[in-house]
């Protein structure tokens, strides 16, 4: 990425250097996708591995009777041509001598056995293999999702949801793709090979060894796939992920997009995306298009050879026709294998790109570790909260918070205004730790949040954010987020404290009506409703509002602020505000400038005091009422 | 707990993959060279036996070693030849549908981005992502190698079989009986996969619904502490799809198993007869043995049909899935005509709108003229549908009663870009992409100058950008989280400037903004508003200040407007909404009358 980055001109045309086209995405500290790619260097990194291995750990014993039914099912099948050549060999002569049919019937009643054989095991190995591939598939679903959601807020800021979604999508699909017609494809045809080539010395020394001859070739050919497609799945990993990237922004912001006529850019960029994700498919389909035929060519020009000299010792008796016959129906089925494992081959190359990346999120630490010795809040949490010398910074070098020292004595009502960019936000976050200080110490009731564990501290502190993101699901869904347990009554309660009852009853499905895609169907205020009462149903100790009633028209903050002063009795709360109506409630007032404390002290105090910073805001709101 | 739509249970059936046909004409030449090349492979495959079969009988037989060189040579070039077709196939087909692929997922886009509002908040994303990945793969699949086999695999059945019956009638008979379970099993499998195989996609896109969630809400999860919570729903979901998963591996396999049966079957009733055949010289060893390898030629393709079957199947169903998008037509499109001097003269004519999945309309009759240049200040309790009306004015909602006209013209008649040219809405939501701070705010016009840009900056108050690393060029995280809410505001905020449309619409955009910067804000943006139409959702006062007249939502209709201070003396919907503000307990006394 350059650091110059010139306005692309609207149409640009498809051919673009990948620097150009990638300036709309802008520049940033570091790619948390590149950053988790580092750490797995090279084609099935050390994390892939070790992942592997971990998701099959399980399952040993299952796949070694797996493997049983396998060398049964292939025994038998391999069998067959063998059995015919008996029965063209031994079976024939007595029936032309002496009209005798028995030995006939004999092999032919254990082809009969052979096909039996082959099919029970054949079904057995399939419903097994089958149940493990998605054991292993539930198993990766659900460590990936637990592992974002324990993964900090910091990685998720950089990493965006597209891509965990990709991750979580297309390459989760492409293991599945590997799992389904993996075990099958890799361990019957590793069986045909080795039992094939045995088979064949066994039947003709000479004749097995010219066979064989092309092991190396084959050898060599895998190797080199194996080389070109680690690196080309790679890319396509990345470049399926852009494509998902982008769709779901595009689709996330669709009315913007729409209302600002984005559409020929975003289909522009997309295209582009759309192209790149081709043109990476298509290195690695052409390497395919290589290594098949290539399989394929080997095993006919070994065909061919063998018949030449199979047919030459023929012709000298060294060998009979029935063993010229099987030799050729066994290389037949060398090679049909081959390329089966070669079709498996492709797909674990893609998948194990895949796992690569999954492997890397998962080697991710999250930057807000659990404590290894996690301190317990006895005797319920009394919610005093302090920042003792607490410094921040999300970029480095670029000092958001500088030097914090703050306590919010137990059952204090704080309000903390100041200017927007001011880090009000910032602190909130602190004090739920979604990030760590930089330095400095944030405490609960006098313990470091870095020694609690994380479902105590969530327990006692609930932020309600700026953006207060709705899940699909009824109203009723929403609201108990807060505390899943809640009865209908606790739901009820809560939003007709808050004033909600009305609107939500007034819905087609009352409470259970469906919110829609992240709450489509609510009105901003009536989201931010929502928000509130599930925050209110969550009963914290230590209650953390940030600008959580700005999209309420007065009357109805009104009505969550009279639900606040009875809820908030006794509890610690901050509120980010820049409404004064909304301060008034406050015990104390902090006025924050560029990360530092301004002011502080109560309300009418600081309005009295005149001069002061509050006191502008003050004069600054009466005048907007004037 | 789907919330998608479902369109009656569409017919999953071949035509949904015929009606994609189109996208298969650019590849033509090259899918005809496919298939040539692919029959030619077959035919070798086939032949390849036969010459084993002269070699056999010729040179071995009848002790004629000349003849040995030349049939070996032909063997071994056939099979050079074999593979060469496979490459050429192999390669053409690569090509082919790759840019199938492609182009379906481009065409899925624009329709999607052409699909208005009211489709989007029914949609979950995770089933559109899944329809443009999951299913276009499960098409790509189908249409390169599946369809292909497909058609090859019954081509080589029926030729091998031909074969056979011509090289031994009586036992190719019974050969050519073993294709009757054969069909009548995969009809059978059909009808049950194609139940199995639509529910399965249905719910991996479920599942890449709540895999998105969990990493938009994040923030959310977090601070309720509720990720236990998030991660048991989606481990309910997977465990949904694992079952029926399951349930798709033991249909198959038990389809599968039988394909491979079926000519094992064939291969011990030919033994047996074929062996007593030859012992009473009905026929030659050198037949019997390129019968039998023409026949275990026959496992492969055959037991191969299921998969491939399967592969149909999920084709089918994933064209289904991806035709639903391509058949709902967008209802909002534009009209023709364009305004050649726009003024922006803004009118609602007793306009209505309801929400098509809710009987109460949130808008019954509204009327509003916002005069060139005017500015008119909404006001309204919360979901009174103030959002609403402003997004009938660029279109993202048509109104389902009345008019909405833009220099007497009705919006529905004015091309679709135009309109949202001359529009251009703050929203209250700022939406912002994880693109550069310059791409989020020349959104809606890409062609401005720098000089534009910091003019609109400037009037936002959003200079703040200058001082992020890379400036102008610092990529904005995901929905602008890397910034704080009322940075977040004035992009969004600059954003619409930058348009410079005639009208501009600000849906309660100050809200996260402190009073200090509210206040600059309004000054930079009373300049902007002097010869721009404006329409302006306010919750505070100090924002009605900025409009020349004011106008109360209530009930669905505009009750009132009039002046800010006429209306709080005269209206006592409108104190309780705007006048209160003024009554703080506190300071009561300092406020004046
Ligand atoms: N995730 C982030 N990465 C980088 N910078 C950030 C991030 N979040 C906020 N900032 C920056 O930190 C500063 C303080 O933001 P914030 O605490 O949200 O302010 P506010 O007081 O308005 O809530 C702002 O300048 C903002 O751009
Ligand atoms: N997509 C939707 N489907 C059904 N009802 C909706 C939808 N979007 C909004 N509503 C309803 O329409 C009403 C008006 O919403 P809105 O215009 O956003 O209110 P506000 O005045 O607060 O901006 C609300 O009651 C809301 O519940
Ligand atoms: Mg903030
Ligand atoms: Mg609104």
């Amino acid at each position: 990425m350059t650091t110059e980055t010139p306005e692309i001109p609207p149409e640009t045309p498809p051919e673009v250097p990948v620097d150009e086209t990638t300036s709309w995405r802008g520049l940033a500290e570091v790619d948390a996708d590149e950053a988790a790619e580092r750490m797995t260097a090279g084609t099935l990194g050390g994390g892939s591995k070790r992942l592997l291995r971990e998701l099959l750990a399980p399952y040993k014993r299952a796949i070694q009777v797996l493997i049983g039914i396998v060398v049964l099912e292939n025994a038998a099948r391999l069998a067959i041509p063998y059995l015919v050549k008996e029965g063209i060999d031994t079976g024939i002569p007595p029936i032309r001598e002496h009209d005798d049919l028995e030995p006939l019937l004999v092999i032919v009643g254990i082809v009969l056995v052979a096909t039996i054989t082959q099919a029970l095991a054949r079904q057995l190995f399939l419903v097994r293999s089958g149940q493990i591939g998605q054991d292993i598939l539930f198993e990766i679903r659900r460590r990936v999702f637990r592992h974002f959601q324990a993964l900090s807020p910091a990685f998720h800021d950089g990493y965006t949801s597209g891509r965990v979604i990709s991750r979580q999508t297309s390459d989760v699909d492409a293991i599945y793709e590997m799992l389904e017609t993996g075990f099958d494809g890799l361990v019957t045809a590793a069986l045909t090979l080795v039992g094939t080539a045995g088979l064949l010395l066994f039947l003709d020394v000479k004749l097995g060894l010219v066979a064989l001859t092309c092991g190396p070739f084959l050898a060599w050919l895998t190797m080199w796939f194996r080389r070109e497609s680690a690196k080309s799945y790679k890319v396509t990993r990345e470049k399926v992920a852009l494509v998902i990237v982008h769709f779901v922004e595009s689709m996330g912001g669709i009315r913007a997009v729409q209302a600002f006529r984005r559409e020929p850019r975003n289909q522009e960029i997309f295209d582009d995306v759309n192209d790149q994700y081709r043109r990476a498919n298509l290195v690695a389909f052409r390497l395919v298009a290589w290594f098949m035929p290539g399989i394929r060519l080997i095993g006919n020009v070994t065909i061919g050879v063998v018949l030449l000299y199979g047919g030459y010792r023929a012709y000298h008796g060294d060998v009979t026709v029935g063993v010229l016959a099987a030799f050729l129906l066994y290389l037949r089925q060398f090679f049909e294998p081959m390329m089966e494992i070669s079709q498996f081959y492709n797909t674990f190359q893609s998948a194990s790109a895949a796992l690569d990346k999954l492997a890397g999120v998962l080697d991710e630490e999250p930057s807000v570790p659990e404590p290894t010795d996690p301190v317990e809040l006895s005797g319920g949490v009394g919610g005093e909260l302090r920042f003792d010398h607490v410094a921040f910074e999300y970029v480095a070098g670029r000092p958001v918070l500088p030097d914090l020292d703050l306590t919010v004595p137990a059952g204090q009502t704080l309000a903390l205004v100041g200017t927007t960019g001011a880090g009000k936000t910032t602190l909130a976050k602190l004090a739920t730790r979604f990030y760590d200080p930089t330095a400095g110490r944030v405490l609960l009731d006098g313990t470091d949040l870095r020694d609690l564990r994380t479902d105590d501290l969530r327990d006692a502190v609930v932020m309600v954010t700026q953006e207060n993101y709705l899940f699909s699901g009824t109203i009723a869904d929403n609201i108990r987020f807060g505390r899943p347990d809640a009865t209908f009554d606790e739901v009820v309660a809560a939003t007709t404290a808050l004033g909600a009852h009305d609107f939500i009853s007034a819905m087609p499905d009352g409470y259970d009506t469906d919110v829609a895609n992240s709450g489509g169907r609510l009105s901003a205020g009536q989201r931010q409703l929502v928000a509130f009462a599930r925050a209110f149903l969550a009963d914290p100790a230590v209650l953390i509002l940030d600008e959580a009633t700005s999209s309420l028209d007065v009357p109805s903050e009104r009505l969550v602020q009279q639900a606040l002063r009875t809820v908030l009795a006794g509890r610690t709360a901050v509120i980010i505000a820049h409404r004064l109506s909304t301060v008034e409630i406050a015990d104390r007032v902090l006025v924050m400038e560029h990360g530092r404390i301004v002011e502080d002290g109560a309300p009418a105090d600081l309005v009295a005091g005149g001069g002061g910073r509050y006191s502008e805001l003050h004069e600054a709101w009466l005048e907007s009422l004037a | 707990m789907m919330t998608t739509p479902e369109a009656a249970d569409p017919p999953a059936g071949i035509h949904s993959l015929w009606r994609l046909r189109g996208y298969l004409r650019p590849h033509v030449a090259a899918l005809s060279i496919m298939a040539a090349a692919a029959v030619a492979a077959v035919g070798l495959t086939i032949t390849i036996p036969l010459v084993t079969k002269a070699i056999i009988d010729g040179p071995i037989t009848d002790r004629d070693l000349g003849a040995l060189l030349p049939l070996g040579l032909l063997a071994l070039g056939l099979g050079v030849l074999e593979a060469f077709l496979i490459w050429v196939r192999r390669w053409v087909q690569s090509n082919a549908v790759l840019g199938l692929e492609t182009e379906i997922r481009h065409d899925l886009y624009e329709r999607l981005q052409e699909l208005p509002m009211s489709f989007h908040t029914r949609w979950e994303s995770g089933q559109l992502l899944s329809r443009a990945t999951q299913d276009l793969s499960s098409i790509r699949r189908f249409a390169g190698f599946g369809l292909l086999f497909l058609v090859l695999n019954i081509l080589q059945v029926t030729v091998v079989t031909g074969v056979l019956l011509h090289l031994y009638w009586p036992l190719g008979l019974v050969v050519a009986a073993t294709t009757v379970p054969v069909v009548w099993l995969s009809m059978r499998f059909e009808k049950a996969y194609v139940v199995v195989s639509r529910r399965v996609q249905d719910e991996q896109g479920d599942l890449a619904t709540r895999a998105e969630e969990g990493a938009v809400g994040i923030r959310v999860i977090k601070s309720f502490g509720r990720s236990e919570h998030v991660s048991e729903q989606y481990e309910a979901a997977a465990r949904t799809l694992y079952a029926t998963s399951m349930d798709k591996v033991r249909l198959s396999a038990r389809f599968f198993t039988f394909l491979e049966v079926i000519p094992n079957c064939a291969v011990v009733i030919v033994l047996l007869s074929g062996a007593i055949g030859v012992g009473k010289g009905l026929l030659t060893p050198g037949e019997l043995v390129a019968f039998i390898t023409l026949l275990l030629s026959l496992v492969w393709p055959v037991a191969s049909l299921g998969v491939i079957l399967a592969m149909a199947q999920e084709a089918m169903t994933s064209s289904a899935r991806i035709l639903e998008i391509f058949d709902i037509e967008p209802d909002i499109v534009g009209g023709t005509q364009t305004i050649a001097e726009p003024r922006g003269h803004l009118r609602f004519e007793g306009v209505e709108f309801a929400f098509p999945d809710s009987d109460e309309p949130v808008l019954r009759g509204v009327d509003l003229e916002i005069r060139p240049g005017e500015t008119v200040a909404l006001v309204g309790a919360t979901g009174s549908g103030k959002t609403v009306l402003t997004a009938l004015v660029p279109r993202l909602f048509d109104v389902t009663g009345g008019r909405v006209t833009i220099d007497g013209v009705d919006v529905r008649e004015l091309d679709l870009g135009h309109l949202r040219s001359l529009v251009a809405t703050a929203f209250e939501e700022p939406t912002l992409f994880s693109m550069s701070a310059r791409e989020n705010l020349t959104l809606g016009r890409a062609d401005a100058t720098d000089a534009e840009v910091e003019q609109a900056l400037d009037v936002a108050q959003a200079d703040f950008v200058h001082d992020l690393p890379w400036g102008l060029d610092t990529r904005v995280g995901e929905q602008g989280l890397s910034l704080s809410g009322g940075q977040r505001q004035r992009l969004a905020l600059a954003r619409a400037v930058l348009a410079q449309p005639k009208i501009l619409v600000l849906d309660d955009t100050l809200s996260a903004l402190d009073v200090h910067t509210e206040k600059l804000v309004e000054e930079a943006l009373q300049r902007v508003l002097a010869d721009t139409t404006g329409l302006i959702v306010a919750h505070r006062a100090s924002t009605v200040l900025l409009a020349d007249r004011v106008a109360l939502l209530q009930d669905g209709r505009i009750t009132h407007v009039g002046d800010h201070r006429e209306l709080l003396a005269t209206v006592p919907a409108y104190r309780d909404l705007l006048g209160s503000d003024a009554d703080l307990p506190v300071l009561e006394d300092e406020v004046p009358a």
